[in-house]
């Protein structure tokens, strides 16, 4: 069912949510938030649009393909443990850059692993998404 | 130097993104595959040294001390259990190269058995509760997805019992572990074997105690928690139905192991020794009593399994040092040979293009090598002399005589013989007597047309694991002294809680 | 508050165990998933509630106060709600792509993985 109402609405709101969920990522170290209900957030969006405008259209905005997400995701939370053994201490310890960026706050490698949750998060519900949605044609 | 023991995770899971990343080119999968399986083997091996030369190895993840952060604990038992993993990941990485098809390769087949390893290897290393269950979860998700990969319609139908029954024994032990936080304040085993002798909560623990049996109850196939199993394991491709058959079940006991030798030991859940004795005999008759009707060949080595399940678990609830030495040299023993058999039996369907015994025959004739190959594991599993199952059982049972538990060692031996009788099954019906559809009607002329790297490739595994089985049986002494260090070293429980709250790395 | 939560997770996992004993495939799943929220709940409960005190140091302190709320009954939770939603969307998309392909959602139509060969006929 098309309904030019929500197609037009979805995409503005795709915008919105996508930069909630940015806001949810990097507001998550000491308030509520963080990588996983980022990428929630984020994969919701994408749904909305979805239901909106129909597989193609979702698959397209989209522009990667989920597997790579997760792949990405997985990448940098695996990457965020390494710099502790460069440093030294002990294997998945936190390390933190002095100088804090604004908007951003504190950066360290808890952002960089929260960040590949985000995406891990992101990817696999679109996979899941996506593999529900192709399923109805058969 | 305790570092390395973070390897056996980190090699699987970097393999699995590389190999995601070029996810074209299945040949680079192919190589990484047996790379990556090849040197997590040469590191379990070298964890496996340095544990037997320096002690217990501990590594406290993210320098968080002990009792709060998560710890990665090699003893000898992990380490035992790792190098099997190692082996079984080493030699299905072979094994898959000649029998799994393009399309399954093209669908990740490859990294999901990285993940299917760490998620192993986590499980076997981990000296916390509650990432105990992670890595469950990260082996069962894996699973799930190498179980479905092909999605022909009784794959789905099998795994849909197989994930149903998972996730509801995963359920039971995040309960278990909730309650067990609730009551003693922590989860790392450690801690938990030093505070759980003096807790006054005894019936509460003895809760907690059966909730975590039936749990691994699950996930080891114990008697009336199996039935996922059998309905299962026979309908994914052989390399995979291989490797859960070897690997699965085992995290299962090696669960039971860990908890009911090093956290819960205070009188309060003795009677779970008497329990877990029952429910081995009814394993081990079940099992094989199902095995023995059976006809299709997956079938009949997946009710093995159980049975065999049964031997480790008598052991386990015998609970002197010579019978925990003797489970764990049971299990390694298992793991060897039921993964071979598995993989033989790919072979023969290879050959003879069917799974059903009545249907085929007449290997011994044209193939006399391949029968000797499959003499190997089938004997050493029935237990005969000069194989590693004989001391495997010598073992178990002697410590049954020396506990007087004879009734049950009576149904081991027992089971022994059905066991006997069931392979023999495989031998006469499928190697011995003559092909029902004629003679010479060799259909494998489709074998013969495979290339010969293909078969090679197919054939070293099963001679290795062969090889070993042998060299367990003959040189039955040094393998053993591993085991009785690791049953020396479960029963101490002091030098694991030195190892892991003392001595900060 | 303990109690009405303990009543809750009673509730949850009666339901979550009717519901898994039922033959209907989207029953069994919603048993499941009742039956993890129960155990993500009682996780919760067990861990002591404590209201409105977080786990933070207080100033010019060298250790915690009593009482505080115990942050790893929630960390626990966290992470098996995450575990939870990866493994129960997969079980979603696993029972419907098995009853597309066979064409039922009665549990006791698929009994073929369970029997001899000779009583499939």
């Amino acid at each position: 069912m098309y309904s030019i109402i929500l197609a037009t609405a979805s995409r503005y709101l795709l915008l919105l949510l996508l930069m909630f969920s940015v806001f949810l990522l990097f507001r998550g170290h000491n308030e509520p938030g963080g990588g996983f209900v980022g990428g929630l957030v984020a994969a919701a969006a994408y749904a909305l649009y979805f239901i909106a405008n129909g597989i193609e259209a979702a698959r397209t905005i989209v522009r990667f393909e989920p597997i790579m997400i997760i792949a990405a995701g997985l990448c940098t939370a695996v990457a965020s443990t390494l710099p502790s053994l460069v440093v030294g201490k002990s294997f998945m310890t936190a390390v933190w850059v002095d100088t804090g960026i604004p908007f951003v706050g504190k950066v360290g490698t808890p952002l960089l692993f929260d960040l590949g949750v985000y995406f891990l998060v992101l990817g696999i519900t679109l996979c899941i998404i996506f593999s529900l949605a192709e399923e109805d044609r058969l | 130097m305790s570092k390395i023991i973070m390897l056996p995770i980190l090699f699987p899971v970097c393999a699995a993104l590389i190999m995601i990343f070029f996810r074209r080119s299945v040949a680079m999968h192919r190589i990484l595959n047996v790379a990556a399986t090849a040197s997590m083997l040469v590191v379990s091996l070298v964890i496996l040294g340095s544990v037997r030369s320096e002690g217990i190895l501990s590594l406290q993840v993210g320098g968080w001390e002990a009792p709060f952060g998560i710890t990665l604990v090699a003893d000898m038992l992990s380490s035992i259990m790792v190098v099997s993993a190692a082996l079984i990941g080493f030699t299905t990485a072979l094994y898959s190269l000649g029998t799994i098809d393009e399309e399954r390769e093209h669908f990740f087949y490859y990294p999901l058995l990285q993940l299917l390893l760490m998620g192993i290897n986590g499980a076997f290393l981990t000296g916390d509760i509650f990432n105990l269950y992670v890595w469950f979860e990260v082996m069962l998700i894996s699973s799930f997805v190498l179980l479905v990969l092909g999605g022909r319609p009784q794959q789905l139908e099998g795994a849909i019992k197989y994930v149903t029954l998972n996730l509801l024994s995963s359920s039971v032990f995040l309960a278990a572990a909730g309650i067990l936080y609730g009551t003693a304040g922590t989860l790392n085993m450690a801690d938990l074997a030093m505070r759980i002798p003096l807790l006054d909560h005894r019936e509460l623990l003895s809760v907690v105690a059966v909730l975590f049996l039936i749990t691994f109850g699950v996930k080891a196939a114990i008697f009336p928690l199996f039935f996922w199993l059998p309905a299962s394991y026979h309908t994914p491709p052989v390399a995979v139905s291989a490797i859960f058959a070897g690997l699965l079940t085992k995290v299962g006991v090696y669960a039971i192991m860990r908890f009911f030798t090093t956290i819960f030991t205070h009188d309060g859940v003795s009677f779970i020794h008497q329990v877990l004795l029952v429910l081995s005999a009814f394993t081990m008759v079940v099992g094989v009593l199902g095995a023995v009707v059976q006809y299709d060949m997956r079938k009949l080595l997946s009710f093995h399994i159980i049975s065999q399940i049964g031997y480790m678990i008598f052991a386990l609830a015998v609970q002197s040092p010579l019978a925990i030495a003797g489970a764990l040299f049971y299990i390694v023993h298992n793991i060897v040979a039921k993964t071979n058999l598995f993989y033989l039996s790919g072979l023969v369907h290879r050959l003879k293009g069917s799974w059903d015994l009545r249907e085929i025959g007449g290997i011994y004739r044209f193939y006399p090598m391949l029968g000797l190959l499959f003499l190997v594991p089938a004997l050493g599993l029935a237990g005969i002399p000069p194989l590693s199952g004989f001391w495997a059982k010598y073992v178990v049972i002697k410590a049954g005589i020396d506990s007087e538990h004879y009734l049950l060692v009576g149904v081991a031996l027992g089971v022994s013989m059905l066991t006997l009788f069931s392979m023999m099954k495989i031998w006469n019906e499928g190697f011995w007597k003559n092909d029902p559809r004629g003679e010479g009607s060799v259909e494998d002329e489709g074998y013969l047309r495979t290339p010969t790297m293909k078969k090679a490739v197919t054939l070293v595994p099963i001679i290795m694991l062969g090889f070993l089985t042998v060299m367990f049986g003959l040189w039955f002494e040094p393998f053993f002294e591993f085991a009785d260090r690791a049953a020396y070293e479960l029963l101490d429980v002091y030098n694991y809680i030195d190892a892991v709250i003392g001595g900060r790395s | 508050m303990t109690f009405l939560l303990a009543v809750i997770v009673g509730a949850l996992y009666a339901a979550g165990t009717y519901l898994v004993l039922r033959r209907s495939i989207v029953k069994v799943i919603f048993g499941l998933i009742f039956l993890g929220h129960a155990a993500n709940l009682m996780i919760f409960t067990v861990g002591r509630l404590t209201k409105g005190v977080p786990a933070f140091v207080p100033e010019g302190a060298e250790i915690l106060t009593e009482p505080f709320a115990d942050p790893l009954p929630q960390a626990l939770i966290l992470t098996s709600i995450v575990i939870g939603f990866g493994v129960q969307a997969f079980a979603l998309v696993l029972f419907k792509r098995a009853y597309l392909t066979l064409g039922t959602e009665d549990l006791d139509k698929m009994r073929s993985t369970d029997q001899l060969p000779e009583e499939r006929l």
